[in-house]
């Protein structure tokens, strides 16, 4: 409501608009003119006329005199201007504290190196197998089952089951692909033969795992006698020319033709090693005992993968197809109670361990622990470069002081304190980026992985902003709030002091850094002690000038005896021999041996290797009791070896002599060898027998004659194999190449644990070093004063690093524990294992402390040299 | 000879100002000119004209006189500098000039 007595206003939605598009400095009078004509109309003609007339006005004054703004009389400096200069006020700090910058740049460019390092590694690992594009929706049908007392998770399969999955339950899968296992074929085009990585399977495979192809179609897999190679195996046999319609011989027997290429399978993928795919018929037509296969549900020998339908839930197939095994299998397999389950392609190469049927990981745990010590030591780089940037800052309480005094705001010293960090951390990252860059070619040596930087990924350039500017922001926080809060009077005066606990941050970022880097240190000392540990294991045969061929050795088998004896005759061999798996691996377990005295009547399975007469003198295995095989007996066709595990495990007190039933006969043990480590060298050795083998081995084993050279009795039995065996590529291994190939994934750990404890500790010094040089400075008058007193290097010594000391054993006393309890956790991984020993603390703790000594007493003592009466003299 | 150029709207504006000595600002301006000449004016065109008089160096100006029904805003009060006064009196001679060049029948035509 109005009051009556009120005085008329002119319209506010008028004035709102002419002020707002009238030039400041016109505003007051042209407003003020109005509204006094208003007065003077309402007066003449009335309110209503007055308004209609005041908007006119208004509208008057829209015109460019009117408009347009005055030029300022003062210059108005834009942002990018004070950047400018807040950035060359950075810039020279850098250069007038060379040493400061160094280490704090370099600091931080290791860290965040290491950071990409680990990113990209991790990158690799989270992505492995996303090169299918049907990566979701592929799995592996793997199957658990009972054996002895235990469920034991595999993923091999029966080869009816494919034909079952296809019948019964046929609208649930896109594809079914029954497999052979990707091993090494004899690959021979024209006269160039090879061995290439390769495998048998059904003709679905291009399709599921979304193969590109480079020449012919995915359907080449159809046709009867084909093949499909990979990209560079086809250069490799053909050149330039083309490779489509080639004829080609696969292990000396097959005749293929060549229906296709595709582009090779990244590393990081589970079909990296494909390097060809023959047709699954053609596989288990050239084969009796793959014949017969195709109805026996208990030879667990072949791989099923699957792709899902579209519209099916992986878990919902898995549930249902459980059972299909033991609605198949007679009672007496029904008793180790087969499942079958889908494992998913995103799980196979991170979860891949299985524990009594559970999923128990496996490398995702690596990936987890590199990315938390990858963290870790970015945070280390991290604490580094803030520490040093607040020491320093405070140094630089006196510009402030004068910048306030001059009119600086405070928002504009926090900008100004901000730019600078970020100009550090994004230099810093420069840096970090082209060492990366530098580096990747080691660090991929030492990881086995092909990575490269995303150069072109958005995602990499998102993270490096983000984390540039959150380590910039973080780290400039501290000179940017508390430096720009002080009064300008006081700082100018000299009567403003950091507070007694200005430094309290500063010791608990120390105490963070230490305790990591003590804690980095005692795990690789532990890892490295768990290595050493299963390599000093007694392997129970002798490695020595041991080689073996690993290829199908029909041609071996005939000649065997005239081979061994021309070898032998020649020196070039101690002895040779034949068995069902290398002196590395067991490849073969088999159920249903009987023997008196069992106590159960479960099924139980041994490693069953069958071998030839002298693949005891060939390896040197050493018996506890009994005698090897030897052609002297003919009885010993039906004779075992057991190894100690295997007696151990059947209970007998004298096994020499004892029969054992397998298989409908009755074989008699004559000797009882120690443990032989074939498989895992953390694990206990699986119980295992040895019986002799009339037909072809795997695996020819070769003990070269240790007076030979090793090059010339090499080329004398490359010679005499190609003379009866001119089909076989001579591929050979050493066997103790092939054992220590065991540890490759703990050696590759180990050795990363090395580089990043050794790079977190030496972060961590910079650090430490930084902050020493930096308290001697400050307290360079004290320690003047403590000198002209009387006090000695010794005392002024002990009093500039006594702090810093102190610092680090609170960190070991955190760290000691930590350590302790993840590597113990680590180490019930492994059934043999090392055990954690007071002195890998006590060692650690030392180290630590050495380290810390050197680093301060570097600068203390320089200090504490010093002459007084410079530094009193000084100001 | 060379002549500042006074627009007729110009003149009007600046001898008005000079008619209201101290007390000339935009209301009292413009009221006077519809006072004295009967036209009504266009609020904004004196404001505009002011300011060309004042660039052009014939006007003076500065601020105060607040009042309350101004909302306590400042005037901007005008003078007109020597240079005004001259280029007025160029305007008027030249006026006078042309008058009496007029011949005595066109005079008595017009009923002067």
């Amino acid at each position: 409501m109005k009051r009556p007595d009120a005085l008329p206003t002119p319209p506010r939605v008028a004035d709102r608009l002419l002020s707002w598009f009238v030039a400041p400095h016109l505003r007051e009078e042209v407003l003020g003119d109005l509204h006094e004509e208003f007065a003077w109309q309402v007066a003449r003609i009335g309110e209503r006329w007055a308004r209609w007339r005041y908007w006119w006005d208004v509208l008057g004054f829209v015109k460019p005199r009117f408009i347009r703004r005055l030029n300022p009389k003062y210059s108005t400096p834009n942002p990018t201007d004070m950047l400018r200069t807040y950035l060359k006020i950075a810039l020279r700090h850098l250069v007038k504290n060379k040493g400061y910058s160094a280490i704090n740049i370099g600091g931080l460019a290791v860290g965040m190196a290491v950071a990409m390092l680990i990113g990209l590694w991790m990158y690799d690992e989270l992505s492995f197998n996303t090169y299918h594009q049907h990566y979701d929706r592929i799995a592996l049908v793997m199957q658990q089952q009972l054996e002895a007392g235990q469920i034991a998770t595999n993923n091999a399969t029966p080869m009816p089951l494919e034909a079952t999955l296809r019948t019964e339950y046929g609208e649930s899968f896109k594809h079914i692909v029954l497999a052979s296992w990707t091993g090494g074929h004899i690959l021979a085009a024209g006269d160039k033969k090879f061995t290439e990585t390769g495998n048998y399977m059904q003709p679905g495979v291009p399709d599921m795992l979304s193969l590109k192809m480079r020449k012919g179609t995915r359907d080449g897999l159809r046709e009867p006698a084909s093949i499909l190679l990979a990209e560079s195996v086809a250069k490799a046999y053909f050149g330039e020319a083309d490779p489509i319609g080639q004829l080609m011989q696969l292990d000396n027997k097959l005749d293929v033709r060549v229906t296709g290429v595709y582009q090779d399978l990244p590393a990081n993928s589970s079909f990296r090693d494909l390097q060809f795919i023959a047709p699954w018929d053609l596989y288990v037509n050239s084969k009796d005992w793959l014949i017969k296969s195709k109805q026996l549900w208990d030879n667990n020998s072949f791989q099923t993968y699957v792709q899902l339908a579209d519209n099916v839930d992986m878990a919902a197939v898995s549930a249902q197809i459980k059972g299909v095994k033991r609605a198949h299998v007679d009672a007496k397999l029904a008793q180790q109670k087969p499942d079958v389950f889908l494992q998913p392609m995103s799980r196979w190469h991170l979860y891949s361990e299985w524990k009594n049927g559970v999923n128990t990981g496996g490398r995702i745990q690596y990936v987890w622990l590199f990315g938390l010590i990858g963290a870790f030591v970015l945070l280390l780089a991290c604490i580094n470069f803030m520490n040093l940037s607040t020491a320093r800052s405070e140094k630089r309480a006196k510009e402030v002081g004068i910048r306030k005094a001059v009119g600086s705001v405070r928002t504009q010293l926090i900008s100004q304190f901000f730019s600078e960090s970020l100009l550090v951390v994004t230099l810093t990252f420069v840096l970090a980026l082209l060492s990366v860059q530098l580096l990747l070619p080691a660090f991929n040596e030492i990881a086995d992985k092909q990575l490269t930087i995303l150069w072109s990924s958005p995602a990499f350039w998102l993270l490096s902003l983000g984390f540039v500017l959150l380590t910039g922001l973080i780290a400039g926080s501290y000179p940017a709030f508390y430096l720009s809060s002080f009064q300008a009077v006081k700082v100018l005066k000299g009567t403003f002091r950091a507070g007694r606990f200005a430094a309290v941050p500063r010791q608990v970022l120390v105490i963070i850094q230490f305790t990591v880097s003590v804690t980095l240190i005692i795990g690789t000392i532990i890892v490295f002690r768990q290595i050493q540990f299963a390599k000093d294991r007694p392997v129970g045969y002798s490695r020595a000038g041991l080689i073996m061929l690993g290829m199908t050795q029909e041609d071996v088998h005939a000649h065997f005896a005239t081979i061994r004896t021309e070898l032998i005759q020649a020196g070039a061999v101690a002895e040779m021999a034949e068995s069902g798996s290398p002196a590395t691996g067991l490849w073969s377990t088999q159920n249903g041996f009987s023997w008196r005295g069992e106590s159960t009547d479960e099924q139980v399975g041994f490693g069953t290797i069958f071998v030839s007469h002298e693949f005891g003198k060939t390896v040197g295995w050493q018996f506890n009791a009994g005698r090897d095989f030897s052609r002297a007996y003919a009885t010993d066709s039906s004779a075992m070896v057991l190894n100690e595990a295997a007696v151990r495990f059947m209970g007998l007190k004298n096994p020499v002599g004892t029969f054992v039933k397998w298989e409908g006969k009755s074989w008699k043990i004559i000797g009882v060898i120690k443990d032989m480590v074939m498989e895992s060298p953390y694990e206990p050795v699986r119980r295992t027998v040895y019986m002799i083998n009339n037909g072809s081995g795997n695996v020819v084993t070769l003990r070269i004659n240790p007076n030979r050279n090793v090059p010339g009795a090499l080329s004398t039995i490359e010679g005499v194999l190609k003379k009866y065996a001119a089909g076989i590529p001579f591929d050979y291994q050493f066997v103790d190449q092939a054992y220590a190939q065991k540890f490759g994934d703990e050696e590759r750990i180990g050795n990363l644990a090395f580089l990043f404890a050794g790079l977190a500790i030496f972060i961590s010094c910079l650090g430490l070093f930084g902050l020493a040089s930096f308290m001697a400075e400050q307290r360079t008058k004290e320690i003047g004063v403590r000198k002209v007193l009387g006090a000695s290097v010794l005392n002024l010594w002990s009093l500039l690093s006594r702090d810093f000391v102190l610092l680090v054993v609170i960190a070991f006393t955190v760290a000691a524990p930590t350590a302790w309890y993840f590597l113990h956790n680590w180490l019930l991984k492994y059934e043999y294992r090392t055990t954690i020993s007071w002195w890998i603390f006590a060692a650690s703790g030392v180290g630590a402390l050495l380290v810390t000594l050197l680093t301060v007493s570097f600068q203390s003592i320089r200090a504490a040299l010093m002459n007084p009466v410079k530094s009193l003299r000084s100001e | 000879m060379k002549r500042a150029f006074l627009g007729e709207f110009e003149e009007v504006v600046l001898l008005t100002v000079a008619i209201l000595d101290e007390g000339a600002y935009g209301v009292t301006i413009t009221q006077e000119i519809e006072q004295q000449t009967g036209r009504s004016v266009g609020f904004s065109t004196v404001h505009t004209t002011l300011q060309r008089l004042e660039e052009k160096g014939f006007l003076s100006s500065t601020m105060g006189g607040a009042t309350a029904e101004r909302g306590g805003r400042r005037k901007r009060f005008f003078a007109v500098t020597a240079a005004g006064r001259k280029a007025l009196a160029e305007v008027k001679q030249v006026r006078t000039q042309l008058w009496d060049a007029l011949p005595p029948q066109t005079l008595q035509l017009m009923g002067i």
